[in-house]
């Protein structure tokens, strides 16, 4: 990742969030919007960033994986089941539920992440073909679980969902509490840090999607393991001739975005909220992959970039908020669906590669044979 | 001699591919310290039994022993514990790692599960110093030149303290003074008690450097004998079956009108640096136009720009006195010009393609190729079935991938296709018989004079002075991106050439 990409990153925030700060600051401190709007951002960028995470995975490896949405969308499901199975049927408690829960989650994303492996590396099927496989049979598969199990004639739980045990609680870093004494007696300053505070505030899945795209990076370009896999998604025969396993590197990365793909899905019904509906996901194991192009292949690019859809869901948020103080001049932003389109936008702005060219893994995609 | 200086045995190794025997019950083996030619026509099966001993491939049948012990080599973790190294025909590098990356991939040194580059760059300097390896060690491998690149391979094969390193056509992509550098590293390493097995299809190098020379023929081994008893000649006539006249005969030229113009040309390569500074020289119908010059002067982006591959600064090519500079290749080949590109396997085949698939990959959109959008498949297997015989291309069948072929074969299904496609007014060769054994290079060098004869106007670009001098009638020198010298090649000495190459020109200038 170059410093313009991260630029460019960093204005498109700034715009994002100075549009709402002017337009909300009549009715709000800029402190406090700007820290909700962090908040959110955060909170929405979380899926995204685990799911570019799983892509940056197996690309890196040389598999292309455009299963994520369907990877996504079945761990949601199955990460739900098991949590209300657990609770309702085994009579676990609530935590105890929950945090299986997202076990059975990641367990889904892997089993769906191992079909694509045998596909794409075994049977060296195309892996657009692959991916999309996954996509179409994570919506059959949980579609028709879910109408089976609930509300079928004579469905497990006859015809209700039953109770579920909740989600994830929210940790409080402690980071702000350092500063208090800074502040001393002056009680704009402490308002100003319990605001600031809010930010600090995140559930589990939030908290970890943050600390493995640090851990990623660090694994993807300064271990052993990294280098074998970005030699495998480069040039595969020559990591053959060092005596390297391209078909294990290949098979173990992809395994690993499965889990990845795995713990976004628990994101959205374990971690947000408990409850699942058919094609829950709604396209955004396909903006991950547009933000881990964006991010060039690398974890922190790909979190930047999710940051960038996380804050422009921000803005549509805020603006329905603020609908009644949008000065006239600037009332499309009073229509949700325009503002709707953002994310989408970008996304199309951004993929054009106006803001220079990506290059994937040269040999992403290309099944190995020797 | 005695059982216990044979670091290296491989006996009655046999290896099918698909339509093809590539060994037939093999035996080779190596001596201590010695450096130990292979020969063989291309396609012999000489980068397949190197494959097997390396463990890339599994033999179908055969042993392999290593210090007198029977090894079972199942992939290159067994070779590389074996202390086999191997420098492949087509580099194993990764261009967007650095040498220390490339080095020690596959054997990691880390610190705390962190990849120690800095203890692999001092190892790395440590074998450049003891062996005379000059590389840097952060520098990425896709910004070095090949003959650099080819240090890095063999620095990996000594990081891994290889004892027997195979060198499988380390000179075809080497400057004659880089080859010479290379020899003198081959000397030092057999003097240290490494073994070598060198591969080449030059057969005066195999006479300079080798102790001993095996010569492969369709799979099997024909004969071994050292360089004292034998001849440039003789070698040829084993390898190929045949007498190979090894001087070209040529008749003298008619020129006719000029065909190519460069006409002040500027040019940039891909850092931006300006590597080809005003040049300007004509190719006239029924000539061929040498251009000597050490690899790196210029050479390669000439002949991109002149071919469409690469923007032109300024300036302009004019082919029969149509402006077609910048225009695309598409347009270029159309208007009658045939490239045999430097890269083969980037710029010249479609590795996944078939061989005959590739064979077309100039004309497959017009007739008799397509038809109203159409491929026309046996029109397409039809031309490919005449191409692999005239050209003597060996593959079992038209519609194996390219990729499948030996490196020789590869280079001759793109000469084929150049040189057989109709209306060609110039033909751009730039290291046309890279790679290739002596009978091919026999039979492409006179196909060149054929074409020369009809009229064609022919640019021939070559690392190999006696090329150029064998080839050429008249010859350009490129030293710096410029052209410092023009001579009738009847007027010209190798030792003229040789100091204006080396920019003797410019410097008493
Ligand atoms: N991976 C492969 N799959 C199928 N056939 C192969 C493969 N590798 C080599 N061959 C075939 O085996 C034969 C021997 O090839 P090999 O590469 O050993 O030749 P070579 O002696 O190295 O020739 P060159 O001088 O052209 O490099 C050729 O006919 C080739 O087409
Ligand atoms: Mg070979």
């Amino acid at each position: 990742m170059d410093w313009k990409r991260f630029g460019f990153i960093a204005l498109i925030i700034i715009v994002l969030f100075g549009t709402v700060v002017m337009i909300g600051q009549v009715k709000q401190p800029p402190i406090l919007i700007i820290t909700s709007m962090l908040a959110t951002t955060i909170a929405v960028a979380t899926p995204l960033t685990l799911g570019a995470l799983s892509g940056v995975y197996c690309e890196r490896a040389g598999v292309v994986n455009i299963g994520i949405e369907g990877m996504m969308l079945t761990a949601a499901f199955f990460g739900w089941l098991g949590a209300i199975y657990m609770f309702n049927v085994f009579g676990r408690d609530a935590g105890l539920s929950i945090a299986l829960g997202v076990f059975f989650a990641i367990l889904s994303g892997l089993l769906m992440a191992l079909l694509h492996a045998v596909l794409s590396i075994t049977f060296k099927v195309d892996q657009i073909i692959g991916g999309t496989v996954i996509n179409i049979l994570a919506v059959g598969l949980t579609g028709f679980l879910n109408r089976q199990l609930f509300f079928g004639k004579g469905s497990v739980f006859g015809g209700s969902v039953p109770g579920s045990p909740g989600v994830l609680p929210t940790i409080h870093i402690p980071l702000t509490e350092i500063f208090t004494p800074i502040c001393g007696a002056s009680a704009s300053c402490l308002q100003n840090l319990i605001a600031i505070n809010r930010v600090f505030d995140q559930k589990p899945i939030a908290i970890s999607a943050i600390l493995l795209v640090f851990f990623s990076h660090y694994v993807l370009f300064n271990t052993r393991w990294g280098l074998r896999t970005r030699a495998v998604g480069e040039h595969p025969k020559a990591a053959d001739t060092v005596g390297i396993n391209v078909v294990k590197m290949r098979y173990l990365n992809v395994l690993i975005g499965g889990m990845f793909a795995g713990l976004a899905g628990a994101y959205f019904t374990i971690e947000s909220v408990p409850s699942f509906e058919p094609l829950l996901t709604n396209g955004r194991g396909f903006i991950s992959l547009a933000a881990m192009i964006f991010g060039n292949w690398t974890p922190i690019g790909a979190w930047a970039a999710s940051l960038v859809f996380g804050a422009s869901q921000a803005l549509l948020i805020n603006m329905q908020i603020f609908r009644d103080v949008i000065p006239p001049q600037w009332s499309f932003l009073q229509e949700s669906y325009i503002v709707g389109l953002t994310p989408y936008i970008l996304t199309m702005f951004i993929l054009t590669g106006i803001i220079g060219k990506t290059t994937p893994p040269a040999a992403d995609g290309v099944p190995y044979e020797k | 001699m005695t059982e216990a200086n044979i670091v290296l045995e491989a006996k009655n190794i046999t290896k099918q591919f698909p339509g093809v025997l590539a060994n037939d019950r093999v035996n080779f083996d190596l001596r201590k310290g010695e450096i130990h030619a292979l020969l063989g026509e291309n396609g012999a099966g000489k980068s397949t039994l190197m494959n097997l001993i390396y463990g890339l491939h599994l033999p179908d049948k055969g042993e392999i022993f290593v210090n007198g012990k029977p090894i079972e080599i199942k992939s290159p973790n067994d070779s590389i514990a074996a202390g086999i190294g191997m420098v492949h025909q087509h580099f194993m590098l990764i261009p967007v790692f650095t040498v220390a990356e490339n080095v020690m991939l596959g054997d990691e040194v880390t610190k705390r599960g962190s990849l120690d580059r800095a203890t692999v760059a001092a190892k790395i300097n440590e074998i450049s110093k003891q062996y005379g390896l000059d590389v840097d060690p952060n520098a990425l491998v896709g910004d070095l030149p090949v003959g650099l690149q080819q240090r890095v391979e063999i620095v990996k094969t000594l990081y891994r303290n290889a004892e027997i390193v195979i060198l499988d056509e380390p000179t075809a992509v080497l400057t004659p003074q880089e080859a010479e550098d290379l020899f003198r590293i081959m000397h030092d390493l057999t003097a240290r008690g490494v073994s070598i097995i060198f591969i080449t299809h030059k057969l005066k190098e195999v006479l300079a450097v080798a102790d001993r020379i095996t010569v492969m023929r369709a799979g099997h081994v024909v004969n071994t004998v050292p360089p004292s008893e034998t001849n440039e000649a003789q070698l040829a006539n084993m390898m190929v079956g045949r007498q190979v006249i090894l001087t070209v005969e040529k008749k003298d030229h008619q020129a006719s009108g000029d065909i190519l113009k460069v006409e002040n040309l500027f040019v940039r390569d891909q850092r931006g640096l300006e590597t080809i500074h005003n040049v300007s020289f004509t190719v006239r119908g029924g000539e061929i136009l040498g251009i000597a010059g050490v690899q790196g002067n210029g050479q390669t982006e000439l002949s991109e720009a002149i071919t469409g591959l690469r923007a032109v600064q300024s300036g302009k090519v004019l082919i029969d006195e149509q402006d077609l500079t910048d225009k695309s290749p598409r347009f270029m080949t159309a208007a009658g010009l045939a490239h045999i590109p430097e890269d083969r396997q980037r710029h010249g085949l479609v590795l996944s393609y078939s061989v005959a698939d590739n064979m077309a990959l100039c004309d497959y959109y017009r007739p008799p190729f397509s038809n109203r959008g159409v491929i026309q498949q046996k029109a397409l297997d039809e031309n490919a079935r005449n191409l692999i015989s005239a050209f003597d291309v060996r593959t079992p069948s038209p519609f194996v991938n390219a990729g499948k072929l030996s490196g020789g074969n590869q280079q001759k299904v793109i000469v084929a296709r150049e040189l057989s496609r109709e209306n060609v007014k110039l033909v751009i060769a730039n290291q046309p018989t890279r790679g290739l054994d002596v009978g091919s290079i026999e039979y492409i060098h006179s196909e060149i004079i054929k074409m020369r004869d009809r009229g064609v106007a022919v640019l021939l670009i070559s690392a190999e002075l006696d090329e150029i001098m064998a080839l050429s009638d008249r010859i350009v020198v490129m030293y710096r991106g410029q052209i410092v010298a023009t001579v009738e090649t009847k007027q010209a000495t190798r030792e003229q050439l040789g100091l204006w190459m080396a920019g003797a020109h410019v410097e008493t200038a």
